[in-house]
């Protein structure tokens, strides 16, 4: 695909913008708080984009098309049951303790509520997570521009990075707020002619069920799923889920969807993740602190339109075979090509054909590779029998093998449309958008990393008492730490696959509990220190002994779970992961209830003043507008997710 | 702090969309070019819809900074 010189400058354009932005803020970078806490000085309607912005990176983008692909319109769960409840929790009950307590950090705000130990277990975790996961996202997004435009891996990586620390690096915190919310509009307006032209192309809305409908009754013919669903699979929300685990693509009851992932998983997400609740700390008062999530959950409500669809589209294209339209295929890497290329000029040579064709390739990738991708047995013997009766060039065998691969890519659904439907001009602006996307998500992580390192590691354990000159040059090296980091872990991901999946295999133990500690520490000022930190090893234990014992149904022991025996054999691997968070939250919330009672209090009651609710003088909502008090705001935004719940029932 | 978010995202927008309103026109007789985007000349149309945000954009970053200016003013006396 050739991009032209206009989208080129749009690229262009887009970079010289943000990096004007940081510039511009340079001058105001004064103290380590101007750069790490923003001085609390940003807009609610800003704050509130930037928050839905540094959630939205590329994994989140590219993520949720693949999902809508393979589970259609319950994929908006993650929304709808997810992400919107657990913002307005966060913004009625939780932000006046985060904001109130003068807390910088997440972290911060456990040493205040509870003690040392606590806030040492929680920012290195999460300083050790976040550039994992900017790492992840980095190395996601660079190899599928490899894949899709034949950029370099290396360059999009390196350049990408060197934007997002220069920005970072002049504007701190507000820059990478600011830049976010440039970057909203960016993805919004990007994306929107792409999905436009999809849903018009399949023919409109009632055109799309119609044909999910019959996509779901044979998912196997594109790949899908091996089972067979009732027609509205894929295009209905709540019935296939109530059908149980058989009956929908996700293969999730209920229990685990909705408390799972709707209350363990989501809320210990949106409410605990220092890379959200950083950009409500910065807003210029508690008022608008409060006010961040909920603006952020207004267009958080219709991202499905714009994430998920595109995935549904894809697949109802690939089903009428559009064009030729199909869901991209798994890539080849080169070191498949080169076993593959000399075993297919073999069969030629030996004019092998059907079945004998496809275990010759089959056989010099081995049985796991075969697996992964699984050869159309038909094409690669039409490639063998042509190759026979006169050589192909090297291009278009590799162009036909890649072809042959019958496994689908999810992950590049989306930049699959925007090629189908970019023509020069709208694709540099859909391109610019999915970087973007890329550098919201690497942003926020760094401002995240750099501010829990320099005052709840740096500050706190390595040099306490230094000048604020200091730390604000702390902040700045760590930031180009943070970015060397990551670009570290996205080789590292892009080597050692399988390393990766262990890693975030053990944030997702740490995490599963996180979030009955937050919920009785600032709801029960009975809730003790050595509580709260046993409560969290004992959960993230049992997240461990959980997966060590269960499997999801078609998985073999080991990394997927079952090492030490298969006590439980969930239908998906999403319904393991579900009911996992679920035990280990109800393990942790038992234990540091438990261990609270048992233990002294070490805080009295004046000291837990503004960080538990009991203890904390109410606040008077004095917006003069009483449509804008967050929990007339928060009441309104929940009616609004049941509606939407209704109408795709 | 410092700078008003919105002159940065209305310029920006605004310089973007009138590139591709350009773009779209010289371009609008490509039948072959538009043939990706079901034969519409989505340059141009989109185009004009990034012009048209940028523009509120801007003109909403000049009344906010008006207001601002009045408001400082009406707290000096």
């Amino acid at each position: 695909m050739q991009l032209g010189t206009i989208d080129y400058a749009i690229m262009l354009i887009y970079v010289g913008f943000v990096l004007g932005i940081g510039w511009t803020l340079h001058r105001y970078m004064k103290t380590s708080s101007d750069f790490l806490t923003s001085g609390r000085s940003v807009p609610a309607w800003v704050t509130g984009l930037a928050f839905i912005s540094a959630n939205l990176g590329a994994l989140e983008l590219v993520g949720m098309a693949a999902s809508g692909a393979k589970y259609g319109i319950a994929t908006c769960h993650f929304y709808w049951v997810g992400a919107i409840p657990a913002m307005v929790f966060l913004a009625v009950f939780m932000m006046p303790f985060y904001y109130g307590s003068k807390a910088r950090s997440v972290p911060e705000y456990l040493k205040m509520r509870f003690d040392e130990r606590v806030r040492c277990l929680n920012a290195l975790t999460f300083a050790v997570m976040t550039v994992f996961a900017s790492g992840i996202s980095m190395n996601a997004l660079a190899k599928l521009l490899h894949q899709l435009l034949g950029w370099d891996y290396h360059v999009s990586l390196w350049i990408c990075s060197a934007v997002v620390l220069v920005y970072v690096l002049k504007g701190g915190l507000t820059s990478a707020i600011y830049t976010e919310v440039l970057q909203f509009f960016m993805i919004v307006l990007g994306f929107a002619p792409v999905v436009y032209l999809g849903l018009k192309d399949v023919g409109g809305w009632h055109a799309l069920t119609g044909r999910l409908g019959q996509v779901a009754q044979n998912p196997a013919a594109l790949e899908l799923n091996s089972k067979s669903f009732a027609p509205d699979a894929w295009t209905s929300a709540w019935k296939p889920l109530l059908g149980g685990p058989t009956s929908n693509p996700m293969g999730v009851d209920i229990f685990a969807m909705v408390f799972g992932l709707g209350f363990v998983l989501s809320f210990g997400y949106w409410c605990t993740n220092f890379l959200v609740v950083q950009r409500a700390m910065a807003a210029r008062n508690m008022s608008a602190a409060r006010r961040t999530p909920l603006i952020a959950a207004i267009p958080k409500m219709v991202f499905p339109a714009l994430v998920i669809l595109p995935g549904m589209l894809a697949v109802a294209l690939a089903s009428m075979g559009k064009d030729n339209y199909r869901l991209p295929p798994k890539p080849l890497d080169k070191a498949v090509y080169e076993k593959i290329l000399p075993a297919i000029k073999q069969a030629s040579a030996a004019g092998l054909q059907g079945e004998a064709a496809l275990k010759a390739v089959n056989d010099v990738i081995g049985e796991k590779k075969a697996n992964d991708f699984k050869f159309s047995q038909v094409k690669i013997a039409a490639i063998v029998s042509n190759n026979a009766s006169q050589p192909l060039p090297e291009p278009q065998l590799k162009e036909r093998l890649q072809d042959a691969v019958t496994q689908n890519d999810y992950d590049g659904v989306i930049l699959s449309l925007v090629k189908k439907y970019c023509p020069t001009g709208l694709l540099g602006l859909a391109l610019t958008a999915l970087l973007a996307s890329f550098m919201s998500g690497m942003a926020g992580n760094v401002t995240a990393f750099n501010t829990v390192w320099t005052y709840d590691l740096y500050q706190a354990y390595l040099a306490r008492n230094k000048s604020d000159a200091h730390y604000l040059w702390m902040g700045r090296v760590v930031t180009v730490v943070g970015i060397l980091l990551s670009i570290a872990c996205a080789y590292f991901a892009s080597f050692y696959n399988n390393a990766m999946d262990v890693i975030q295999l053990v944030f997702g133990f740490v995490n599963a509990p996180l979030f009955a500690t937050f919920l009785l520490g600032m709801f029960w000022a009975r809730t003790t220190g050595t509580g709260a930190f046993l409560g969290l090893l004992g959960g993230t234990a049992t997240s461990g002994i959980f997966h060590a014992l269960t499997i999801a149904i078609g998985n073999t022991p080991g990394v997927k779970g079952g090492y030490l025996g298969v006590a439980h054999v969930f239908p998906s691997e999403m319904a393991q992961n579900f009911w996992l968070a679920s035990f280990a939250f109800i393990t942790c919330f038992v234990l540091t209830g438990g261990i609270s009672l048992a233990t002294a209090r070490t805080k009295t009651d004046a000291e837990l003043k503004g960080l538990v609710y009991s203890l904390t003088p109410k606040i008077r909502d004095d917006e003069q507008n009483w449509l804008l008090r967050p929990a007339v705001l928060g009441v309104i935004l929940l009616a609004g997710c049941v509606v939407l719940n209704i109408l795709f029932w | 702090m410092g700078l008003d978010i919105r002159w940065p995202i209305g310029l920006m927008f605004s310089i973007i969309g009138a590139m591709l309103v350009v773009y779209g026109a010289v371009t609008g007789s490509d039948a072959e070019l538009y043939k990706r985007s079901l034969g519409m000349n989505i340059n141009l149309v989109w185009g004009v819809l990034l012009l048209i945000f940028g523009v509120l954009m801007l003109v909403s970053a000049k009344i906010g900074a008006g207001a601002a200016k009045s408001q400082g003013k009406s707290q000096e006396k």
